[in-house]
């Protein structure tokens, strides 16, 4: 076969450095790099170097030696506890977000259903995804806080009093159905593209070759979006997990997760150590941090079938 | 195992009555103002007390100029990019990338730290100085959004072929940009405008560790100090994300319609 | 007894009928092709026949079993795509073990049936590539074992050639014959390529319209066609008017030049139809249908030279073979070309 030798490994080209006349070269450089110079100085300034600036606080004493003792500070229940409930909340509903997004998304775009319900749905998503913050907590107090639209149904037309069962909107439980409602729109937006760009080819071939449709999912479909759906998660991770405003005005204060407490730290009071702060901070970039390298590291593994 | 189709519609059933009984719940509550009665009292007492006209007209300026200060930093730098420095677009995409990991809250802490009266740039010394960073700030936060947007703009016409054929015909810079670059992304960057204009309005961490009396600490405040009224500034900040996701989506369908003609 | 059989098959999508009342039946281990233009239901049928789509009537029965009512994963059939299908996320060997892990067979027989077939295809060492390392004809060849490697009782092949280069296409529906040959599968063969289809094909199916033209062998095809849509659409084909001046000898004038074809004719105006094969440049014997044309375009093809020529109104084409001792005929000779009234069809209106 002729086109058998095709596949055999090219040899790696050759990096060549071409010999340039070096003084043209010097000037053109400056020139074009002066080009993004606005945009490298706008991002030092007002997101690196603040990061950064948190980063060496958490390592240093007031007078600016070098410490472990901040981080050590981290290790109080005050901090720890907070820090284990952001992380259980932000896994949760970034996982509830990518598990009902897809369900949504694949109902919308391979479910059969009509076209029109694709875009709407993609149209809500996008305005869902940004009614985030204090209003989205405003709407859950007036739905299912003590006087909340179904509360009150759920009492006086089917005899369920909600407060009874346990429920309670500034809860664990609250915050995770609350975070959801701006989660799962996000995935959505995301994954909707991914799904289309899944062949319906490969479900037919699947399909013929003897698969059911739960096997085609699992054997080909959720792995070719393995990729997609990691860095989704990711993402919403850290959505989640940095979220103040959400929480602020649906619990008060009441709810201790790290933003809270940072914020809280921020305005001068509790904590009464302000390089505390600095390590709360710091804890949280390498909290998500963590959860995007994840994501790299599994998404190179994943990807070993795209070039 | 029912048919695929069943299930489809048992979940956008299920999806929908998530999404719309808040909303219901939010609207139904703001009328309930005046005991015994559905009336927009709530909405009067908002829209009639000072404190809110001024919170949000704040808010509205320093997203304008948040969007002005997003599209002079990012369509610049992502046309540039995409013309002379291909090679440093995945640094520029990382960058653009950040405010998605870390934390806003992490980000404001660093500025109140580092441009505090005592530091080497004193934002936070005067009114105008913390207004500045506060408009900073939004752009760092809209900035993986105006970038994505401005950059898909971007990738759909094809800049360096564009660009090297308006040169070849003997058009300037300014020609080029104007002309050429400008009409072909404007859907792009209106897309981006209203994406952070949205983003902007209701934002909290940043005005209240700022101490800026914007939207979004003023309808925390109501939250904390009224009933129903809340529920109606979440209407009305429903309303507003709505009515700017629907111009993005007709700049985009203006926008293809355009290229279809083309 | 037919060993596939289709029978009073339709399909509507909403109003539009793209299938009518097709019948067919296939033996045994025969190569069947479905030529025609594109949207004339061919497709359509071989995605009912595998099960993606539900025809509006009629029944399809392999081995005497109606399959209509079957899902697409309890036919038995193999399919080989347009787009090469290729899981992307499997490598070559895994996606031709497919089809086997979900049949729940044991890892070594597994192994070694994917070894068989991919040394069968020609591609043995390749099972731990990834499909996006791999050319388009490799892929198709990969998605081909793939198909067979479950035993199919029918194979259907959805113009699996048309994404690839001109030369890997005909290498390639070489060898799927070659295979086909050995594994004697039954095979329904989609294309819109005539050349393709005359060229591997036991019977054709010509398509148009949802309704089949004509079915036959190749050579029946191409010499035969039973309607003017078959003549036109397969091969190159010459159109000559002519007049009918003596009905029932089937004696017509073309141009000045008056022949009888031997056969009874309808009055009035008539179209002839005949092969660039069938006109000869010069007089010869047993041609006497000869009229005076002008040479045009010369088309140099290797061992067959394709002469356009015009007689009066009429353009023909004509192939000569090639011979060394004899330089082809230059633009602007006039030159006499002649014919055998038994090489013309006359096409019905």
């Amino acid at each position: 076969m002729t086109d058998a030798t095709l596949a055999a490994p090219a040899p790696e080209p050759v990096e060549v450095q071409a010999p340039r006349p070096r003084p043209s070269r010097a000037a053109a450089l400056p020139l074009k790099w002066l080009g993004v110079a606005p945009f490298m100085l706008f991002a030092l300034l007002f997101l690196i170097m603040p990061t950064i600036h948190i980063v060496l606080g958490a390592f240093q004493t007031p007078e600016g030696a070098f410490t472990l003792r901040n981080l050590q500070g981290l290790a109080v229940p005050q901090v720890v506890r907070p820090f284990m409930l952001s992380i259980k909340i932000s896994v949760l509903t970034a996982g509830l977000g990518c598990l009902f997004g897809l369900i949504l998304a694949a109902a919308v775009t391979k479910g059969g259903l009509p076209g029109w319900i694709r875009d709407a749905m993609l149209t809500f998503s996008g305005v869902a995804s940004n009614f985030a913050g204090v209003p989205l907590a405003f709407a859950f107090i007036a739905t299912l806080g003590r006087l909340g639209l179904v509360t009150v149904i759920l009492k006086e037309v089917f005899g369920i009093n909600l407060a009874a069962t346990g429920f309670n909107l500034i809860s664990f439980l609250g915050l995770t159905l609350t975070y959801l409602y701006f989660q799962i729109p996000l995935m959505i937006l995301i994954i909707t593209p991914a799904l289309d760009g899944l062949k319906r080819e490969w479900r037919e071939a699947a399909e013929i070759l003897g698969a059911s449709g739960s096997q085609y999912w699992r054997m080909v479909a959720l792995p070719v979006l393995w990729p997609s759906l990691l860095g989704t998660f990711a993402l919403l991770f850290a959505n989640s997990f940095g979220a103040v405003a959400t929480a602020m005005a649906l619990t008060g204060s009441s709810l201790s997760i790290v933003p809270i407490i940072l914020f809280a730290q921020i305005r001068g009071d509790v904590l009464q150590d302000p390089h505390l702060g600095y390590a709360i901070a710091f804890g949280m970039i390498v909290i998500t941090g963590i959860a995007n390298l994840v994501y790299i590291v599994l998404r190179t593994r994943a990807e070993k079938w795209i070039k | 195992m029912g048919s695929p189709r069943f299930w489809s519609w048992a979940a956008l059933v299920a999806g929908l009555l998530y999404f719309f009984l808040p909303l219901v719940g939010m609207f139904e509550f703001s009328l309930r103002a005046r005991r015994g009665e559905y009336s927009f009292q709530a909405y009067t007492n908002v829209l009639s007390d000072p404190q809110f006209r001024e919170t949000f007209m704040y808010s509205v300026v320093v997203a304008l100029f948040t969007i002005v200060l997003g599209v002079l930093i990012v369509a610049p730098t992502a046309f540039w990019v995409r013309l002379k420095l291909p090679k440093l677009r995945p640094v520029i995409e990382f960058i653009t990338l950040l405010p998605l990991v870390i934390p806003p809250i992490v980000i404001v802490f660093g500025y109140i730290r580092l441009y505090n009266t005592s530091s080497w740039l004193p934002l936070t010394g005067t009114a105008m100085g913390t207004n500045i960073l506060l408009t900073f700030g939004y752009s760092v936060l809209a900035l993986p959004y105006m970038y994505r947007a401005v950059d898909t703009g971007l990738r759909t016409i094809d800049v360096a072929t564009l660009t090297e054929a308006a040169q070849s015909m003997g058009a300037s810079w300014f020609t080029i940009i104007t002309k050429l670059i400008l009409p072909n992304i404007l859907s792009a960057i209106l897309s981006g405008a209203f994406l952070t204009f949205a983003i902007v309005i209701g934002e909290y961490v940043f005005a209240a560790l700022l101490n800026r009396p914007g939207f979004g600490p003023y309808m925390v405040w109501m939250g904390g100090n009224k009933a129903y009224e809340p529920a109606a500034l979440a209407v009305i900040a429903f309303g507003i994300t709505w009515a700017c996701m629907g111009v993005i989506q007709l700049a985009t369908r203006l926008s293809k319609h355009n290229r279809v003609q083309r | 007894m037919a060993f596939l059989k289709i029978e009073h098959l339709e399909k509507s999508f909403g109003s539009t009928r793209v299938v009518k009342d097709f019948d067919l039946e296939i033996q045994k281990g025969e190569f069947i092709s479905l030529l025609g233009p594109s949207g004339c239901g061919k497709t359509t049928v071989l995605r009912m026949v595998a099960g993606f789509e539900t025809p509006s009537s009629g029944a399809i029965v392999i081995d005497d079993k109606d399959v209509v009512a079957l899902r697409p994963n309890q036919r038995n059939i193999g399919m080989v795509f347009q787009a090469y299908a290729l899981f992307p996320n499997l490598t070559v060997g895994e996606n031709v073990a497919f089809g086997l892990k979900i049949k729940g067979v044991g890892k070594d027989e597994r192994e070694a049936r994917v070894k068989e077939m991919l040394t069968m295809i020609g591609l043995p060492d390749l099972g731990n590539r990834y499909p996006f390392q791999l050319s388009g004809g490799q892929q198709q060849r990969v998605a081909l074992a793939r198909a067979l490697a479950i035993q199919p009782h029918v194979l259907l092949l959805d113009e699996p050639l048309s994404a690839l280069d001109a030369k890997i296409r005909v290498s390639l529906r070489t060898q799927i014959r070659e295979i086909q040959r050995e594994l004697q599968i039954t095979t329904i063969f989609v294309t819109h390529d005539q050349e393709e289809a005359l060229s591997i094909s036991d019977r054709i199916v010509v398509m148009n319209g949802g309704v089949a033209e004509q079915v036959g062998a190749p050579f029946e095809i191409y010499n035969r066609p039973a309607t003017r849509f078959v003549a036109q659409f397969v091969g190159t084909l010459n159109l000559i008017e002519a007049d009918v001046i003596a009905p029932e000898s089937g004696t017509v004038r073309i141009g000045t030049t008056e022949i009888s074809l031997g056969r009874p004719l309808k009055p009035g105006r008539v179209t002839l139809a005949c092969r660039p094969e069938a006109v000869s440049l010069g007089l010869a014997e047993g041609r006497p249908l000869v009229l005076h044309a002008e040479i045009g375009e010369v088309h140099f093809l290797g061992a067959v030279i394709r002469v356009q020529a015009r007689a009066g109104r009429t353009q023909l084409s004509l192939d000569t073979f090639n011979r060394p001792d004899t330089p082809p005929p230059a633009a602007g000779d006039k030159v006499q070309v002649s014919i055998s009234p038994a090489d013309l069809l006359v096409l019905e209106a």
